[in-house]
């Protein structure tokens, strides 16, 4: 049965219809609809089911504050669940279907839940399932969790894509109604940048709905001039469908655009996020208008009256044939007069103040209409739909005086201010006795760094619920925020409509005022996880009477809608629970966002390949040709090995050690930090940094660093080598480049500010290569350049010149054991040398390797790892490096910390080689075990191993261990358990770190 | 206390639930106390439990300054597992996670204990080292952990992407009995129980001086007036540093706020708790079908329990990333919550310069998991005036001594 009537709905386009579908079933709806008013216009007024109850609900709302009308949406890899109808805009081809029953909308097994709902009161699940004990995790949990959740999981990943946009506003208004329109106008003739959002599609607001005139003309054309005015001035963006989604310190806003949500595959990003500075906000974010807590609100059919009024104004969707209105405020009459207008049958209005005198009320009456003062709904009859409704006197316990046959009820408890974004950052609220509302207090707004407020409400945001009012505090609010950011605005005067005589509200909080349980027990609070003004009372009764524990034991407030419908009616209900006043009892914490907003616009462009940046050395493309297998270190990626035909990693790891110890290997050391430290005082300040000294170090000479923390703790090492009289280049680890250059530049700018020290982190400037094995200087012989022979170039001495024609910095450092020069060259030439290598080395038998045969001929060398032989608990004498601890220093980072008792204890452990008795490789991890068990009960424990490999050197297990004592117990044999039931520990004898070359003769040629 | 159980919901249904009484008492502050505890977080509560339960010592208040559970009990994101690295952390932390287990039938409240399995992600050859080494510790601890490869990872975790371009699920270290609690009623139920044992459960009640005399506590100040004591605990993370500086010490803490989300609910599609440590994210989805999202702290020291964007971000990147079909959810609400850090990252259990004061505090992220465990350790510190073995190792003392115990290692920075 088609609802949609011909003369109303000025924002669809009749002459362009759009075909979508629900639950199956092709309709039709015009451009302009949203999926919710086209429904209702195709009569489908039951949209959805509830989260607890599964009770059939229709839309309440025709905003971002709906409760009941979820869908799912979209398919596949655009499949969306939870979706609001009411702001989601029909386009060609929308598929949506309804959510949360089993297996159908109309017929639902979940509604059982209903009918048990007495035994189902708010926390009912605290009190029970609790025995037999392992049938919450099997038997009741699994229930619940079925039966809750709302939509279904996608299960494609997003087809779509999405951007963040990073913007600087003097002024930005939220909210492009008519006092939203008012305040940019106002500010805008400073000059200042204004931007002005709106969540709809269209501008405007309420006030096209609501009637009256601005400055003579119908506001429909009012806005229409405005906003061209606005679009015409070049200080001014404006955007729709682009909601504020939270206020943070310092005027940081987030605004989330849907660009293409209404225009999927066009090619267009769905979401943009955008991030804004602004100087000032104006929030003109209007009003939403409260449900009445009556029994039976919840039926479908039931609805704000100002959504019902929405619908047909905006999208000739006419709610009903025979409306009952019931209000305790003069707004819902608009309602009957427009329902009465497009030739709907106005059954009678409710009102329950006892005596009702406003212009609005006389109209009505004019138009014929009844209007019962005193007057509630005991009662609504229907189950999925409305039936009628018992009338009854407002002032009682709910007998009824009359039923009146109706298939739609208009509703209206009052309106309160949309306070969010006041609230987010710390805004405080006042209770506006006169017109029962929470407004922001404009005494106490948020606060940025200059103390100021930075947030201005206006129009109803501020409580000016009038045309009028909301005019003229537009106008206010923007003069005063371009004045705080030093504009000076122009335009004088603010808008002007008729004043309106209005008759004041009467809170009603319960209807009718003396109900009892049983009516009670069918008032809905919040309507999507189903609370009831009993859940509320019961809250109050077993003490949870703050009001974050009443939210919490009932779940008020904390469903999609966060509570947008349900917190004022629920916390005045626990008010009068309680017998205090609702300031007395206060509101819930407002979080961000406002509305929902998708997971993906807060990922923005950083998906995929793109999730976090990719850092390349300049051998990259190299490496990717000659099938790397690549390990993720930091942001690099390094390979891991080269394998080869059918080559296991191991294998191939193998063949690299091998060939580097009997040949001649290449590494692509590029990633390895290289921070340059100069100054008059860079001597003295890295004899801060370093254990040992660096000031004494030769110009033309490298020497091992180590750096610890505060807590004496070794974070980093490297070589280091002094460049020039005031200059060294520091080496780091990969994965510590950057976190020791911030460490370096932590100490220089925070407390040795007045040294004259100047850092630069040169990582990527250059690449670098390490060009390792006996016949490494064979192979930088024929490249041809400068003289490397061991007298020009001797061990930990750099040399500057030419190799191959390219220029280069030559080390002569080795992490591996072996004769070994590292080049560095100037970044954009790295991938030339390494060719000219390749090409060169061909002869040697050259091979690149890769981070694990670096790892494994670190380790029979014995040299430590940062990362492996460290954890953030390691000290260097735990290391036995205390040879590279300066005795002599007065002090260094780490010095004072290494002197504390336990620092100091002789009973650490401390580092050992291991060998497994039968050549075993001892797993990763594994601890070594001493007898008993500690006062906790756990396996007492005398070290651990920190780095345990194949070595295809020696063709056994190597290991290296932290052990109690370790150093004192050369050749005594441990026990180290293995992970598995009834695996038999390994057996490894206690040896020096080095297992290969100790006197060190390989590398020294 | 009137017990709860089904039988008493379907008795209670008959008259419209008309006769649940409170579930805790909310009385006037009585002059003295032998032991007062400030912060009836979950903390609080369940050292006042545990006195009571395992001390015999009832004539307790805890105090409150704003409404129970109403700090960081009731805002993180109720994850509990045990799998910890280092000897002192694992006790305590298995001795909370094994409470648990029971904590619905010993407080007669259900508090919702959900042992779907915890696992946390190895994505770089370094992560997976490092968890099988948790694991070898764990196993030494007698804590129930393995580490798995990706193919049990997926089939625990239907909805993971295991080849993400930038880090590949290599494997993960697995608590089949860590999972979820309902965190408020955690509170409630001891609160609830604190209460029947005739224990003052004080709200609203704001402490504003620690009165001494040489050296020993005597009375704490009160938005309520003058309240003598015996004995002070002082449980309040987040502010701890302030109720110390009334006692008279320092702490080495300091404070900054830990961010969460939770999407819009839907259908159940993922059992257990996912921690992906390496891109600083963590995910679960609540009995209600909330995706549960914690990631990292702020970067700055402040108390305002406020949301704030950029961490949020990274998040949600990260899990995006590691379960694609979240892109399309919507982040419902976000907040934050004001954690205590200390230099390692472990708490402090302490007896302080002040004889009869003792301070609980320091937990960092891992409060929430802690609670049962921090209560019967702080219990018996209190009741002993000396720590037990659970205890012992987290004196204050330890900064001093150099003797840290530093999670960092293995648990990055997501709990």
């Amino acid at each position: 049965m088609s609802a949609r009537l011909e003369g109303w709905g000025r924002l669809i386009d009749r002459s362009e219809p759009l075909t979508y579908s629900f639950n199956g079933r092709d309709l039709r709806g015009y451009r302009g609809d949203t999926l919710a008013s086209a429904l209702l216009a195709a009569g489908q007024v039951m949209q959805g089911r509830s989260f607890k109850y599964h009770r059939p609900r229709g839309p309440v709302a025709a905003g971002a504050e709906e409760p009941n009308a979820l869908v799912n949406l979209g398919q596949g890899a655009r499949f969306e669940p939870d979706q609001r109808a009411t702001t989601t805009e029909l386009f060609e081809g929308l598929v949506a279907e309804s959510q949360n029953h089993w297996p159908s909308l109309d017929f639902d097994v979940g509604v059982v839940n209903n009918a048990l709902a007495r035994f189902l009161p708010a926390g009912f699940y605290n009190k029970t399932f609790m025995a037999p004990r392992g049938a919450w995790k099997h038997v009741f949990e699994p229930a619940i969790r079925q039966s809750a959740g709302l939509g279904r999981a996608p299960k494609a990943a997003d087809a779509d894509r999405y951007e963040h946009l990073y913007a600087h506003y003097d002024v930005v208004v939220v909210g492009g109604g008519v006092a939203g329109l008012t305040a940019a106008r106002a500010a805008a003739t400073s000059g200042l940048r204004v931007l002005v959002m709106e969540q709809a599609p269209h501008w405007g607001g309420r006030a096209p709905v609501d009637g009256g005139e601005i400055d003579r003309l119908d506001p429909e054309g009012w806005v229409r001039n405005v906003v061209e005015e606005l679009e015409k001035a070049k200080n001014v963006t404006l955007r729709r469908r682009m909601m504020a989604a939270g206020v943070y310190d310092h005027g940081y806003l987030i605004g989330y655009e849907r660009v293409a949500d209404h225009t999927p595959l066009d090619g267009r990003p769905r979401h943009r996020l955008w991030r804004i500075r602004a100087g000032r906000i104006v929030t003109a974010t209007g009003a939403i208008e409260r449900p009445l807590a009556f029994a039976g609100n919840d039926v479908p059919g039931v609805m704000l009256a100002s959504a019902m009024r929405d619908y047909l104004v905006n999208w000739g969707a006419a709610v009903g044939r025979r409306v009952v209105v019931v209000t305790n405020n003069d707004d819902a009459y608009r309602t009957a007069l427009a329902m009465h207008e497009a030739g709907r049958e106005v059954a009678a209005v409710l009102d329950a103040r006892p005596l009702v005198t406003g212009a609005l009320a006389t109209r009505v009456r004019e138009a014929g209409i009844r209007v019962l003062e005193g007057r509630a709904i005991a009662k609504v009859h229907g189950r999925k739909g409305v039936t009628g409704v018992a009338v009854t006197a407002q002032a009682g316990a709910g007998g009824a005086v009359e039923e009146i046959g109706c298939d739609a009820v208009a509703m209206s408890g009052g309106w309160s201010p949309v306070v969010h974004l006041w609230s987010h950052c710390g805004g405080k609220l006042v209770w506006d006795e006169a017109q029962a509302l929470f407004r922001p207090d404009p005494s106490r707004p948020p606060t940025g760094a200059d103390g100021e407020g930075f947030v201005v409400t206006a129009g109803a945001a501020s409580g000016a619920l009038t045309l009028a009012g909301a005019l003229a505090d537009g106008h206010d609010a923007g003069k005063a925020a371009a004045k705080a950011m030093g504009g000076k605005v122009t335009r004088k005067a603010a808008p002007k409509a008729e004043p309106e005589e209005a008759q004041p509200i009467l809170p009603v909080w319960i209807m009718p005022a003396e109900a009892g349980p049983e009516l009670k027990a069918k008032m809905w609070l919040d309507f999507q996880n189903d609370v009831k003004v009993s859940d509320v009372e019961l809250a109050a009764r077993e003490g949870y009477e703050s009001v974050e524990h009443t939210k919490r034991y009932t779940t008020l407030g904390m469903a999609t809608d966060q509570g947008k419908l349900s917190n004022i009616n629920g916390l005045a209900v626990l008010s009068q629970a309680l017998g205090q006043d609702i300031p007395a009892t206060g509101t819930t914490t407002f979080r961000p966002p406002y509305t929902p907003i998708s997971m993906a616009s807060i990922a923005g462009e950083a998906r995929g390949e793109l999730f976090q940046p990719l850092r390349r050395s300049p051998i990259h493309d190299w490496h990717e040709a000659n099938g790397a297998h690549w390990e993720p270190v930091g942001h690099w990626r390094r390979p891991y090995t080269y394998p080869r035909g059918a080559e296991t990693l191991a294998e191939a790891v193998n063949r690299e050690v091998n060939n580097t110890r009997a040949n001649v290997g290449l590494l692509d050391a590029s990633t390895l930090g290289k921070i340059v430290v100069k100054g008059p005082d860079a001597g003295r300040f890295l004899d801060m940094m370093y254990t040992n000294v660096m000031s004494s170090l030769p110009v033309g000479k490298c020497r091992y660093g180590l750096m610890c923390s505060e807590n004496g703790f070794l974070i980093d090492d490297g070589v280091v080598a002094r460049l020039a009289e005031d200059t060294w280049l520091c080496h780091t680890t990969t994965g510590g480049a950057d976190r020791i250059h911030g460490h370096m530049e932590d100490w220089l700018q925070c407390e040795w500010w007045d040294w004259k020290v100047y850092t630069a982190n040169l990582t990527e400037q250059f690449a670098q290569i390490g060009v390792v094995g006996p016949k490494a200087r064979a192979v930088l012989e024929a490249l041809g350049g400068m003289d490397l022979s061991k007298e020009a170039l001797p061990f930990m001495h750099w040399a500057e010149g030419e190799l191959a024609g390219i220029p280069a910095r030559v080390f002569r450092i080795s992490f591996s054991g072996e004769l070994s020069y590292e080049i560095a060259v100037p970044a954009g030439r790295g991938r030339e040398l390494w060719d000219r290598l390749v090409e060169a080395g061909e002869a040697h038998g050259v091979m690149p390797y890769g981070t694990e045969a670096l790892h494994v001929m670190r380790a029979e060398k014995g040299f430590i790892m940062i990362g492996d032989e460290t954890d953030g608990t390691v000290i260097p004498q735990d290391l036995g490096l205390n040879w590279a601890i300066s005795k002599k220093k007065e002090d260094f980072l780490g010095k004072r910390a290494q002197e504390r008792p336990h620092m100091a204890d002789p009973e650490r452990w401390k580092l050992i080689g291991l060998e497994t008795l039968d050549g075993s490789v001892i797993p990763d991890g594994a601890y070594i075990v001493a007898d008993g068990v500690n006062e906790n009960g756990q396996r007492n424990t005398q070290g651990r191993v920190t780095s345990t490999y194949f070595s295809p050197t020696l063709g056994r297990g190597i290991a290296m261990a932290l052990l109690h004592r370790g150093p004192e117990r050369m050749g005594e044999e441990v026990e180290i358990p293995v992970l598995g039931a009834g695996k038999a520990p390994i057996r490894a004898r206690v040896v020096e770190t080095c297992f290969f070359d100790k006197p060190g003769a390989k590398q020294d040629v | 206390m009137r017990r709860y159980s089904a039988f008493a919901i379907a008795r209670e249904a008959l008259r419209h639930h008309a006769g649940w009484g409170r579930a805790w008492a909310s009385p006037e502050p009585k002059k003295r106390y032998d032991v007062i505890i400030v912060g009836a977080g979950g903390h609080g509560l369940a050292t006042a439990y545990y006195l009571g339960k395992n001390h015999g010592i009832t004539n307790v208040a805890v105090l409150e300054k704003g409404w129970l559970g109403g700090g960081n009990t009731g805002r993180n994101t109720t994850i509990i597992r045990s799998n910890y690295l280092q000897d002192p952390s694992a006790a305590i932390y298995e001795k909370a996670r094994s409470l648990y287990e029971t904590l619905s039938q010993d407080l007669n409240m259900n508090v919702m204990f959900s042992p779907r399995g915890v696992i946390m992600l190895a994505q770089t050859h370094h992560e997976v080292r490092g968890y099988q080494r948790t694991a070898h510790a764990n196993a030494l601890q007698g804590v129930a952990t393995e580490f798995i490869g990706p193919a049990r990872v997926k089939e625990l975790v239907p909805i993971i992407n295991l080849d993400g371009p930038r880090y590949p699920v290599l494997g993960g270290l697995w608590q089949a009995r860590g999972g979820t609690a309902r965190h408020d009623t955690v509170a409630w139920g001891y609160a609830r129980a604190c209460s029947a044992m005739g224990m003052d459960i004080i709200q609203n009640c704001a402490v504003t001086g620690v009165e001494t005399e040489s050296g020993q506590v005597r009375a704490v100040n009160t938005s309520k007036g003058r309240i003598e004591c015996g004995k002070l605990a002082l449980v309040v993370a987040g502010h701890s540093s302030e109720l110390a500086e009334m006692a008279g010490f320092r702490l080495p803490i300091e404070s900054v706020a830990l961010q969460a989300l939770v999407s819009e609910p839907i259908k159940p599609c993922m059992d257990v708790v996912v921690m992906a440590n390496t891109v600083h994210g963590y995910m679960s989805q609540s009995d209600k079908g909330e995706m549960v999202i914690g990631g990292g702290t702020d970067g700055f020291n402040n108390y305002t329990q406020r949301g704030s964007f950029h961490h949020i971000e990274e998040t949600v990147r990260a899990l995006v990333e590691t379960f694609p079909m979240i892109s399309r959810l919507k982040m419902l609400r976000q907040w934050g919550g004001i954690v205590d850090m200390t230099g390692d990252r472990s708490p402090i259990l302490s007896k302080t310069p002040v004889g009869g004061v003792y301070v609980n505090c320091g937990w960092g992220t891992g409060g929430f998991k802690s609670i049962p465990g921090s209560g019967w350790a702080m219990a018996e510190l209190v009741a002993k005036d000396a720590p037990g073995p659970l205890a012992a190792p987290f004196g204050m003392e330890r900064f001093r001594e150099g003797r840290f115990i530093d999670e960092s290692v293995a648990a990055g920075v997501a709990h």
